[in-house]
């Protein structure tokens, strides 16, 4: 039973940084209809940025550096390439992502080479007891901060200005545009707020009990395309609840993976993907998408 | 009933016509003369390859063919039809391991059934199409990019089977792979085999098995895009309610094309596995995947000819930048820190994907279409052979407005240009003039 509950939290903890980087692939579908291949090299650019400066600046400046600049280049793949692509398909821009994944993954995992690097976070491998539960403090910190992270973002999607014009424009882009929402800059602001989302999931993702940033990270990054579209890739609701769903997923099969020898090694690292394939056979439109009604 | 609609129009849809045109005998105009000559060129050339070149051309070849016959499949699904698929490289893990595992004889830990070879790359061919057709369900209901990400999943789903089924793939170090033997014939080193004073090894044989395979494969799927099939595939691309309006049974389309897809996955599965003689479950990964998305967007969505190009593109990049990276700037070698020639490939082509998008919908096909200057239809099939056009599915007026040239539309100030690019040409059918 301790086991379980301790497998639980770790497991809830992962899926709430699995829920931020599917609420910025979510962010950017609804604002600009493109599904974000690059999503798991922004993450690996932020955590890149974390890992080789904070020797010299220090934790939290190197933080905020890195959000910084994986938001940057959020921004400047949607302003270069996503608003100049010569298509209007959303198939040819998912396909553009990817071309922006692959140049960004090869030459962050170039740099990064077979090293493993630290993000040197003050919370290294203290371990909190809870009762009779142990666990890391840095998932603690990581539910914390990804409860607080999309707490406020659900709010300012719903307060602030930016928020209602982001609404808008997912709800019909033209009609935003003609009340004088600058779609430039929904769509630009959209993927920056993603890459700095990302960003702090891929200090989550490279803390401990995991021993740093190194080659893997992106693959773990892969793990929220499953979050994302098992909730609905319209719906935030939907991120957070796939976001868990896999987290916790993860975490039980890997934790009782002798139990489950007969799926062979590191089931757990494919299980999310079961799971998507699981929901999506009964409800192809995710668990809280909408299914979009057609007029013709 | 379904294409009736189209086939009224005369200009209906240029590429479907210009691919049956190519298949139907024609007279000796000009036009068929000059494509006769060029077919047979590329044929005496194919042919003449192995006794010129040297072993390495070959090897790269070959991984060139079962790259085009890969691609070719993929430019089905995702090119004609509209479904974005990462899962590619599974299929080809599952034809090359069924072939393996089909045709070895068992031995130490790894069983074998020891069929002839013919007969398992057939049926490896046909697993394939199973594993597709088992993902039919998710495949015929999921549109576009939302396949892409459940494809996903038979990637790491798939490498993980891969990696645990021992006794079938060997594990983390594979397999060697059964020579292909056809009536006799061994496709492999021994026994010795000297053609016009050139020595016949496993590649030079290979060579001739992989055009074959290829040729077979690329006019197979004209076959299917030029004819009623295409048509309805392409229409599913544009405007999945119109084609359900027109009688396409949409679902079962969508899954039939991932199912034939995945055969011709499969089909270059058997094919590299013979080229390198040895299987490893590492290789079927998703950079695998992405590999053969580049290099149809890059070739040319939606058609044949544009699947073979971008696969000799992006399957000879590495090798080339491997071989004459001494000679380049900025290329190092492995492991000296700088950036290695597989790692240059691969951002070249990363980038040749975006740039394609940017400045060049219609990819190196459409490029080799832009620089001859050819009749109004032609140019407008190249044009379809990218779904990268807005105008298609809102305008119903579009395509034939499009197909008139310029001139002909009576407007004024845009006289004798015929030759315009794309962007225009959709500004003109998004916004045609008052007096039309």
């Amino acid at each position: 039973m301790t086991t379980f509950l301790e497998l639980l939290v770790n497991g809830v903890s992962i899926g709430a940084v699995y829920a931020l980087i599917a609420l910025g692939f979510v962010i950017i579908f609804r604002a600009t209809e493109v599904v974000n291949f690059a999503h798991a090299s922004l993450l690996l650019a932020g955590g890149y940025v974390v890992a080789r400066l904070h020797p010299s600046i220090g934790f939290w400046a190197a933080l905020a550096a890195g959000v910084a600049a994986a938001a940057a280049v959020g921004a400047l793949v949607e302003f270069l390439i996503i608003r100049r692509a010569n298509t209007a398909s959303h198939g040819v821009l998912a396909i553009v992502t990817i071309g922006v994944d692959i140049v960004l993954t090869t030459e962050l995992t170039r740099r990064i080479g077979t090293d493993v690097l630290a993000l040197g976070d003050p919370w290294r491998d203290r371990v909190v007891r809870l009762g009779p539960v142990s666990v890391a403090e840095t998932r603690l910190v990581a539910l914390a901060v990804a409860a607080a992270l999309i707490a406020a973002f659900l709010l300012a999607f719903r307060h602030t200005g930016w928020g209602v014009a982001m609404r808008a424009t997912a709800e019909d882009a033209e009609a935003a545009a003609l009340m004088g929402v600058r779609r430039g800059r929904v769509s630009m602001g959209a993927w920056a707020v993603a890459g700095a989302l990302a960003a702090v999931a891929a200090l989550f993702l490279c803390v401990f009990p995991t021993p740093g940033l190194d080659r893997g990270t992106a693959f773990a990054a892969m793990k929220a395309f499953p979050a994302a579209i098992l909730g609905g890739l319209d719906s935030t609701t939907g991120a957070l609840a796939g976001g868990l769903v896999i987290g916790v997923t993860e975490t039980l099969v890997t934790g009782y993976q002798n139990d489950l020898a007969f799926l062979g090694r590191g089931a757990g690292d494919v299980a999310p993907f079961l799971v998507m394939v699981v929901v999506l056979l009964i409800r192809p439109a995710g668990l809280f998408g909408t299914k979009e009604p057609a007029r013709v | 009933m379904s294409d009736r609609p189209t086939e009224d129009r005369p200009t209906g849809d240029g590429r479907a016509e210009g691919g049956r045109a190519g298949a139907l005998p024609r007279g000796l105009t000009g036009n068929g003369l000059a494509r006769i000559l060029t077919r047979s060129a590329a044929v005496a050339v194919a042919v003449a390859v192995p006794f010129y070149l040297e072993g390495f051309w070959l090897q790269a070849g070959l991984f060139a063919m079962s790259a085009a016959v890969g691609a070719i499949g993929l430019n089905l699904l995702t090119g004609a039809t509209g479904q974005l698929s990462m899962g590619h490289a599974f299929f080809l893990a599952v034809g090359a391991y069924c072939y393996v595992h089909l045709s070895a004889e068992p031995e130490g830990g790894l069983g074998g059934l020891g069929l002839p070879t013919p007969l398992a790359a057939v049926l490896a061919v046909l697993a394939a199409g199973v594993a597709g057709g088992v993902f039919s369900p998710i495949a015929g209901r999921l549109k576009g990019a939302y396949l892409g990400i459940a494809t996903l999943a038979l990637i790491f789903l798939g490498q993980h089977v891969l990696f645990n089924a021992t006794p079938v793939t060997g594990g983390y170090n594979g397999r060697p792979v059964p020579p292909m033997e056809l009536f006799g014939f061994v496709f492999a080193d021994s026994p010795a085999l000297v053609v016009a004073r050139v020595p016949f090894g496993a590649l030079e044989r290979l060579w001739f098995l992989g055009l074959a395979v290829l040729v077979c494969a690329a006019v197979f799927a004209r076959g299917v895009l030029a004819g009623r099939p295409g048509r309805a595939m392409n229409t599913i691309r544009d405007h999945e309610i119109a084609a359900g309006v027109m009688g396409v049974p949409v679902a079962r389309y969508r899954a039939g094309v991932f199912v034939l897809s995945s055969m011709y996955g499969g089909l270059a599965g058997v094919l590299l596995a013979l080229a390198f003689q040895r299987t490893v479950p590492e290789y079927f990964g998703l950079l695998l995947s992405l590999d053969y998305l580049a290099m149809i967007v890059i070739g040319g969505l939606g058609s044949v000819a544009g699947a073979v190009a971008g696969a000799v593109f992006v399957s000879m990049l590495p090798q080339l930048l491997t071989r004459y990276g001494d000679a380049l700037p900025l290329v190092a070698q492995p492991g000296s820190g700088g950036v290695s020639p597989a790692e240059a490939a691969r951002i070249l082509y990363g980038a040749a994907v975006v740039a394609v998008v940017l400045f060049l919908p219609g990819g190196l096909l459409g490029l080799a279409g832009r620089l001859r200057p050819r009749p109004a239809r032609s140019t407008s099939s190249v044009r379809r052979t990218s779904p990268a056009d807005p105008a298609r599915p809102a305008d119903p007026a579009g395509p034939d407005r499009r197909a008139v040239p310029a001139a002909e539309t009576g407007r004024a100030g845009k006289p004798g240009k015929p030759e315009k690019s794309d962007r225009t040409s959709f500004k003109t059918s998004l916004n045609p003039s008052p007096d039309d």
